[in-house]
């Protein structure tokens, strides 16, 4: 009767995981998408609580709480431009979670008690710590390499392939002793495993570049997902399997979606080492072309005879927390009967769809909002294009320069436009580390500076100018 | 594949489909050219200039007609020329092939391809192959030109020590690409110019010609298919002609440019009107080809009217034969490019090559099948400064793209599952023997229930919407936590067991995670506001 009803209400908590995801294929749903996820994990632990798996409440709830306070604060404090971060640490707990379950499992009494089908047990769970531990260093690495404690710059280690895959083989060794050993005499063989997984998942995401982080948060999200999984499998328990393989589907595409953005396949962003081969090069009148700059004046002159302007902004409007500038810039020229719309390449910034959040954070509508298939055949009808922060994804080079390593990457046309102006912050090459003939083209004007503060000037200098 | 460029022998055309430049551009697509002797002389483009651009310069129009396998014209070809094309061979060139079903047979005999520069559909894309477009823009200049020569006074406005003149009142009706040019010309003239047009939606492109727009005290919106105007009701016509009469008595140029496709042109400057303009003024009808806007244009002549002088000159673009041969011959390269040169892929489905192709090997493919509807037909207020050459107001771009990019996306999920299943047999096939244990078969069931989980998550995921791809991590981040529950399945019994601590302590570690992640979501969604 027990099992009963907790199938049932893990049956309601997955239907209610699956609508959740449903819920946000448009933002007027996706608040309620929210609370049916909420509702379904309320569900799940509620149920499994009540069940008579559990018994130690005193730690449990102390565990609870604990963990749900340290959560609902960081999320309360967490800065928007700060979320690439924050998901990537959160996966790091989901990684660290199912190491701690996979070793409970294998101590616990169940997995000793086995007699038929120790084996399958036993290599669901050296598949569970496996992933658990990538997920986990992987994202931790990732989440330094954020917040830039670590270089952008990728790790490239001599014989790196060679590495992972003795990692890799390694550890399937060391599972062919776990799952053959007595009792728990194989804790020295999945230990060591341990070690072997968090050293692949460091090397792994270390040998990545910083342009290149979307796809890996969304790749480090997919496999939390498959951890759950994994998870599942190992404890029998339905939930866990269904509500891994969705987050996992989730990040899966979410990968597939920015490698295509980039135009380069899966492999050739996991085993990195992108953008690596070219030095920084700073631009000089006289080499490869003249830069020209601008000046806030002329800026202002120019967007105050616009009538329409489209805003490219990259992860440099999220490093200057320029967004709150930038929307009152959009007002002031709207209420002058400029038509104001912003343009998102869709691996602008660190996280699949982050620059929609900064912009959201400062009440810029999301109808104004375009994705780059929607707005990149306007570029030649529009008089001004800001482009804020970002290098690679307005780059011609890759459509142009067959030598260029983002060759055949899809960018924003910006240089049809009538004049592009790029803040930059300072002369260097993008994340990618790759030149950028737009700054040598004739439409195109830079302003030098902190996006920020470039912003505000032209703010002032708009409300003086009306 | 070897293109010709014959001479045009319509009386008083003296445009040619080629220049020296586009002889050049048609040469690394691929060609190599025949100019008839001859061909460029009216436009100023001699035979020598061909040949140093890399044409063969050949003699009389049967060597062109007879012996390429590609014809670039500009007029729709005469009889005779239509019957002296080779068999097979192809064609382009306007050819108004509603107006001309003979002239379509005779090609369909030859079973010529053959595509129209007329038929070009007005899209976005097609823009640079737009020749209506590039001739309404020369013809619009031209008016302007024709109208400053016979009008007895300045355009623009002085004031010298023998007296002050006024500055010419320019009337422009219809804001098309020769009404915006014609505008543009006077403008830079020095008049006062005024526009009219049945669409509110070119009202913005007018003032930023620096014109005024006259608007009547009725509603009723002009815009038709294709960037034209359609025809109006009764009660508006009545409110125009008002609006008309009395502009008749201000202005002294009026240049009319209404055309409504496959109609006699609208009748829009009557013989009250001519009569209430001031001795000298002068009216330019760039409709005369197509009857007339004014009663009383006469189609190739210069008239008289109590003083008023109308012109109804059909050629004005022939007037400027060189900028209107090098921009003719623009549009037809570029419509070649489409065609990838002389790979001459005659794609079918391509928007641009269906919509200008009229006979395809001899078989009649005009008019194309109706696209997609497009939306409403607004112009895109293209230009906002004179520039040399006003782009057509073209419509929207057709919505058609976006459905297109949905059916690929699903393509690994069904191979990978399909593998999975094979590997997962192979592997039965060859380990198990006998009954399998209650382990592999609750192993099987979990798989199963694993497979259709990552698909349902596959098809869910694909619905969310690129703008909140953040949340979607954030909430699936969260729903990841729900490993908390494994961690909770070993919190029990003696809790200072090694297994339940572990436990726990995975409990703490997935709570942070599920608080955090639904939270975040929450707190990122309430941000996104329309």
């Amino acid at each position: 009767m027990e099992s009963v009803l907790l199938t049932l209400a893990y049956l309601a908590s997955g239907v209610l995981f699956i609508l959740s995801l449903r819920g946000l294929s448009s933002q007027e749903t996706a608040r309620r998408g929210n609370l049916y996820g909420m509702f379904g994990m309320f569900v799940a632990v509620v149920a499994t609580a009540m069940s008579n798996h559990v018994d130690a409440y005193v730690p449990l709830i102390g565990a609870l709480v604990v963990g749900g306070a340290i959560g609902a604060t960081m999320a309360a404090r967490v800065a928007m431009t700060a979320m690439p971060e924050m998901v990537a640490l959160l996966h790091s707990f989901v990684g660290a979670a199912a190491v701690l379950v996979g070793y409970a499992s294998y101590l616990g009494p169940e997995a000793q008690a086995a007699t038929g089908g120790r084996g399958i047990l036993l290599g669901e769970i050296f598949a569970d710590v496996l992933i658990g531990a990538i997920t986990f260093t992987g994202s931790v690495v990732a989440f330094l390499k954020l917040r830039g404690n670590l270089s952008g710059r990728p790790l490239l280690l001599p014989g790196r392939h060679l590495l992972n895959l003795t990692l890799f083989v390694g550890s399937l060794v060391l599972g062919v002793f776990f799952v053959q050993a007595d009792g728990t005499d194989g804790l020295w063989a999945i230990a060591a495993m341990t070690v072997a997984a968090s050293l692949l998942g460091v090397h792994l995401v270390m040998a990545i570049g910083g342009a290149d982080m979307p796809v890996v948060v969304s790749m480090l999200n997919s496999y939390s997902g498959w951890t759950a999984s994994a998870a599942g499998f190992m404890l029998s328990n339905d939930l866990l399997i269904v509500t891994g393989a969705l987050v996992g589907s989730s990040g899966a595409i979410l990968s597939y979606i920015m490698c295509k953005a980039m135009n380069r396949s899966i492999w050739n962003v996991i085993f990195g080492g992108f953008g690596a081969e070219t030095t920084v090069k700073t631009y000089l009148p006289g080499e490869g072309g003249e830069v020209r700059e601008v000046s806030v004046d002329e800026l202002v002159e120019r967007l105050l005879h616009a009538k329409n302007v489209i805003v490219v902004p990259g992860y440099g409007m999220a490093v200057a927390r320029a967004q709150h500038a930038v929307h009152e810039m959009t007002q002031l020229l709207r209420a002058r009967g400029c038509d104001v719309r912003f343009a998102i390449h869709p691996v602008a910034g660190r996280l699949p769809g982050h620059m929609n959040v900064l912009l959201a954070e400062a009440d810029v509508p999301y109808d104004v909002v375009l994705e780059m298939d929607e707005i990149n055949e306007d570029f030649p009808h529009t008089d001004v294009v800001l482009v804020i922060g970002a290098n690679d994804i307005v780059n011609p080079g890759a459509q142009t320069d067959p030598s260029s390593p983002i060759y055949g990457m899809p960018v924003l046309e910006v240089w049809k436009a009538g004049l592009s102006v790029v803040l930059k912050r300072g002369r260097g090459a993008g994340y990618a580390g790759v030149d950028n003939p737009l700054f040598y083209d004739e439409n195109a004007r830079l302003l030098f500076g902190d996006a920020r503060e470039s912003m505000d000037r032209v703010v002032t200098a708009l409300k003086a100018g009306r | 594949m070897r293109v010709g460029i014959p001479t045009e022998i319509h009386p008083g055309e003296r445009r040619v489909a080629a220049t020296p430049d586009s002889v050049r551009r048609l040469t690394a697509q691929g060609f190599t050219v025949r100019v008839q002797a001859g061909a460029g002389q009216a436009a100023s483009f001699p035979d020598d200039a061909y040949r140093e651009a890399g044409a063969e310069v050949a003699e009389g129009p049967a060597a062109v007609w007879g012996e390429c396998d590609l014809v670039l014209k500009v007029r729709p070809p005469a009889d005779h020329e239509a019957d002296g094309l080779r068999e097979g061979a192809s064609l382009v060139s306007f050819l108004w092939p509603a107006q001309n079903n003979a002239l379509v047979e005779r090609l369909a005999a030859r079973r010529a391809t053959v595509l129209a520069m007329d038929a070009v559909p007005r899209i976005t894309r097609a823009q640079k192959m737009d020749a209506l477009s590039s001739m309404a823009n020369i013809a619009g200049y031209r008016a302007i030109v024709e109208a400053a020569a016979e009008f007895g006074s300045f355009f623009t406005g002085q004031i010298t020590a023998a007296g002050k003149v006024p500055p010419a009142k320019v009337l422009i009706i219809g804001a098309g690409v020769a009404g915006l040019a014609a505008i543009a010309a006077a403008k830079g003239l020095g008049a006062v110019v005024r526009a009219f047009d049945t669409r509110p939606a070119v009202k913005d492109q007018v003032r930023s010609l620096g014109a005024e727009f006259l608007e009547l005290d009725f509603h009723e919106s002009g815009e038709g298919g294709g960037g034209y105007a359609k025809e109006m009701s009764p009660e508006f016509i009545a409110a125009e002609h008002k609006l008309f009469l009395q502009q008749a008595r201000e202005v002294d140029i009026v240049v009319t440019t209404a055309l409504i496709p496959g109609k006699k042109a609208p009748l829009l400057w009557t013989k009250d009107m001519v009569e209430a303009m001031r001795p000298g003024s002068v009216v330019v009808d760039l409709a005369a080809e197509q009857g007339g806007n004014c009663e009383l244009t006469v189609k190739g002549e210069r008239v008289e009217h109590r003083g008023v002088k109308i012109l109804g000159y059909p050629d004005l673009t022939c007037r400027l034969p060189t900028v209107a041969s090098q921009l003719y011959a623009t549009n037809v390269v570029n419509l070649l490019d489409e065609l990838k040169g002389a790979q001459w892929n005659v794609n079918l489905k391509d928007e641009v090559i269906r919509g200008a192709l009229v006979l395809h090997e001899g078989r009649l493919m005009w008019p194309p099948p109706a696209r997609a509807s497009a939306g409403p037909a607004g112009p895109a207020p293209t230009q906002a400064a004179p520039k040399p050459a006003p782009q057509k107001p073209v419509e929207p771009a057709p919505a058609v793209a976006a459905p297109a990019a949905a059916p690929r996306k699903r393509s690994w999920i069904v191979e990978a599952i399909a593998l999975v299943l094979l590997v997962g047999w192979l592997v039965a096939k060859l380990t198990l023997t006998g009954e399998p244990s209650p382990a592999t078969v609750s192993l099987l069931q979990h798989l199963t229930v694993f497979v259709l989980a990552c698909f349902v998550g596959w098809q869910v995921v694909w619905n969310v919407t690129p703008a909140l791809h953040t949340p979607l991590m954030a909430v699936t981040n969260a729903i990841s936590g729900i490993i908390v529950i494994g961690g909770m399945l070993h919190a029990h019994g003696d809790w200072t067991s090694a297994a339940a601590i572990l436990g726990i302590a995975a409990v703490l570690l997935a709570t942070i995670n599920v608080a955090g992640g639904f939270l975040v979501t929450q707190r990122m969604l309430r941000m996104f506001r329309k």
